[in-house]
């Protein structure tokens, strides 16, 4: 009572049969396994690993100050001397994008991190417990979700951070990572609710219950992974945004400011002169899409990695 | 039958409900059955009969809510399992009772190898390393006859055809050595020749180790040939027991009349109509008075809208829900037997 007919197929169609089966197999080396073999994966990864060299050794990448201004200078087009050209203020274009990959990254993934962090362990919880506990945290987070972003952050960074006071480098930047985190979060938990409720809902679930699996187990193992593919996306997605976030808050001169240099300072700065500099915005925003771009990549080579079904 | 001091599984007047207030709906209304070791009990009735119900809350993996049990006793070897220590529960778990699902491929993880799920238990309850577990886990797939267990045991589920999934599914729920299985529905999802290879196999277990194995079911043909005694649950109650041989020759009750009759037989002529029981099961939040089945039966006179019949002894271990099951045993109309159910 073999079922040959049914045993011969698949076996048939197996890939590569990998001779030991005693070979440690689990969720994450098997995904580290598909991962290895993954072009976009290897993309994704040497240009985050650039990016992170920059962010902490911009001085690698160039010896040009970028706070220097050469007035003289101002507005002038990439050439020989500065070769991403110069800003309104005769700031080099280069220097300054390098030096702010630093400030960028920090807050762009810090934000996210945050964010998925909170909003994933909360979902997960109300999601899983379901009850008043879920009611109380959705109701919770409809409170934040229901604050507008730009005014939010403006109470909050002002209220930490009275105008007309130099703050050093990091707090500032600590300061609009919370910021960030605290408005955001309720979208993170919200899908990681959603998927949840539906994984809790699985048969697996109800069998791993059956089996003895303890709340902690059922929760970690065999519904977490089950709703990693939307935050991944979400998170990959938001990583971009909060770039801009960050950017938008400067503009209003409650985020980064000089001396910290950011990407989204630095779009934010010459704005208004697009049609004249085009320049001095064109270079940080590639750099921003090349960095989003990235960790899109990343994202997604991830989630496939993580789906035995896609292999 | 065994009268035992004590069954290995004993479920007695077991009531539970869902919802609040007026949507309330009595889905067991005082369900009792038991098991020993070594024996096949199967339970059979349409969807919504609560045989599902049952076996999740024996096991205690009832949602509650929306479940909730109102009354009743589950007890394995005696203990009392019912307001138990969920701690001891779970202990209980995997290790003494274990339960398999309808579809494999929902109730299989599918973001881990087959081997890693069997694998977890080995691991986890045994304290194996990850590589004496995965080599058990290939053992087990072995044994519920998959072949080249040492490959599979990498695979994912979807990997899997329907039948090497139930397969696994055992495998996963055996690893163990539990001394019941609920069986809930296994071979619904799979075509017919698998369905027999499936059942055999769970014969073969249960023979082997000599542990109790409750049936769930619909399939009249699936339970003929494994089970020692059948079960007949309707409207969340038993209405029916005794063994197969029994209850395929005699049935004392209209409805598990109405339900062998309601199978098409392979003597039938071409293009005979289907015998179907005529109407659907009641609302559960809505229960007829009396006998739930009354305004189904052909049978039914003044006395079963009135009084609920209770499950009563007709003989030879032998109890039917009916007011006139002493007349439906005595009759001896054109039954089919329990070979020609099977063959269909």
């Amino acid at each position: 009572m073999t079922e040959p007919l049914l045993a011969a197929r698949p076996a048939d169609t197996e890939p590569e049969p990998e001779p030991d089966a005693a070979e440690v197999s689990g969720l994450w080396t098997d995904a580290w396994r598909q991962l290895r073999r993954r072009p976009l994966f290897w993309v994704a990864s040497v240009i985050i690993l650039v990016l992170l060299v920059m962010a902490f050794f911009p001085s690698l990448f160039t010896s040009i100050d970028p706070r220097a201004t050469d007035l003289a200078g101002s507005g002038s087009e990439p050439g020989p001397d500065a070769i991403f050209g110069r800003d309104l203020q005769g700031h080099d274009v280069f220097a300054r994008a390098v030096y702010g990959a630093g400030p960028t990254l920090a807050v762009g993934v810090l934000a996210t991190l945050g964010t998925v962090l909170v909003g994933a362990l909360a979902g997960l919880l109300g999601g899983f417990r379901g009850g008043w506990q879920d009611s109380l945290l959705s109701r919770f987070a409809e409170i934040f979700a229901g604050l507008p972003f730009v005014l939010g952050g403006i109470v909050i960074l002002t209220t930490f951070n009275p105008p007309g006071q130099p703050v050093p480098e990091s707090r500032l930047i600590f300061q609009v990572v919370t910021t960030i985190t605290v408005l955001s979060w309720p979208i993170a938990m919200r899908i990681m609710r959603a998927a949840t409720i539906t994984a809790k809902q699985q048969d697996y679930v109800k069998a791993a219950r059956a089996l003895g699996a303890g709340p902690l187990r059922i929760v970690f193992r065999h519904i977490l992974p089950n709703t990693l593919a939307p935050v991944l996306v979400y998170a990959t997605i938001q990583l971009g945004a909060f770039i801009g976030a960050e950017a938008t808050l400067s503009f209003l001169g409650i985020g980064l400011k000089d001396p910290v240099v950011s990407w989204g300072v630095m779009i934010a700065e010459s704005q208004d002169r697009v049609a004249q500099i085009p320049h001095a915005i064109l270079f940080p925003a590639g750099f921003l899409v090349v960095t989003v771009l990235a960790f899109v990549m990343l994202g997604d080579a991830v989630r496939d990695a993580l789906d035995p079904r896609g292999r | 039958m065994t009268v035992a001091a004590s069954h290995l599984l004993e479920v007695e007047d077991l009531h539970v409900e869902f919802g609040q207030g007026r949507d309330t709906a009595s889905v067991l209304n005082g369900v009792g059955y038991h098991v020993d070791e070594g024996e096949t009990l199967a339970v059979l009735g349409e969807s919504g009969s609560g045989k599902s119900v049952t076996a999740q809350t024996v096991m205690g993996i009832l949602d509650t809510p929306p479940g909730r049990i109102t009354g009743g006793s589950v007890r394995f070897r005696g203990e009392e399992l019912l307001g138990a220590d969920p701690e001891r529960r779970r202990m209980l778990r995997g290790e003494s009772m274990a339960m398999i699902f309808q579809d494999a491929l929902s109730a299989l993880n599918p973001v881990y190898s087959v081997g890693f799920q069997i694998a977890e238990q080995f691991r986890f309850r045994r304290g194996m390393s990850r590589k004496d577990a995965m080599a058990r886990a290939a053992e087990m797939l072995d044994l519920v006859r998959i072949p080249n267990a040492k490959q599979r045991v990498r695979e994912y589920p979807h990997q899997f055809s329907g039948g090497m999934r139930q397969r696994a599914m055992i495998a996963m729920s055996l690893a163990l050595d539990p001394e019941l299985l609920i069986a809930d529905e296994p071979t619904t999802a799979l075509d017919v020749t698998v369905q027999a290879q499936i059942m055999e196999l769970l014969d073969e277990l249960r023979r082997e180790r000599g542990m109790g194995l409750i049936l769930i079911t619909h399939d009249l043909g699936v339970v003929a040939e494994v089970a020692d005694r059948i079960a007949v649950m309707y409207a969340g109650r038993i209405v029916e027991h005794t063994d197969a041989a029994t209850l395929y020759a005699h049935p004392g009750h209209p409805y598990t009349r109405g339900l062998m009759d309601s199978v098409p037989r392979v003597d039938d002529v071409a293009g005979a109509a289907l015998r179907p029981i005529p109407g659907l099961p009641p609302s559960l939040s809505a229960i007829p008075p009396g006998c739930p089945f009354h305004p189904r039966c052909a049978h039914a006179e003044d006395v079963c809208a009135a009084e609920v019949p209770l499950l009563r002894e007709l003989g030879g271990d032998h109890q039917a829900a009916c007011h006139f099951a002493e007349r439906f045993v005595a009759e001896d109309p054109d039954r089919p037997t329990t070979h020609e159910v099977v063959s269909r």
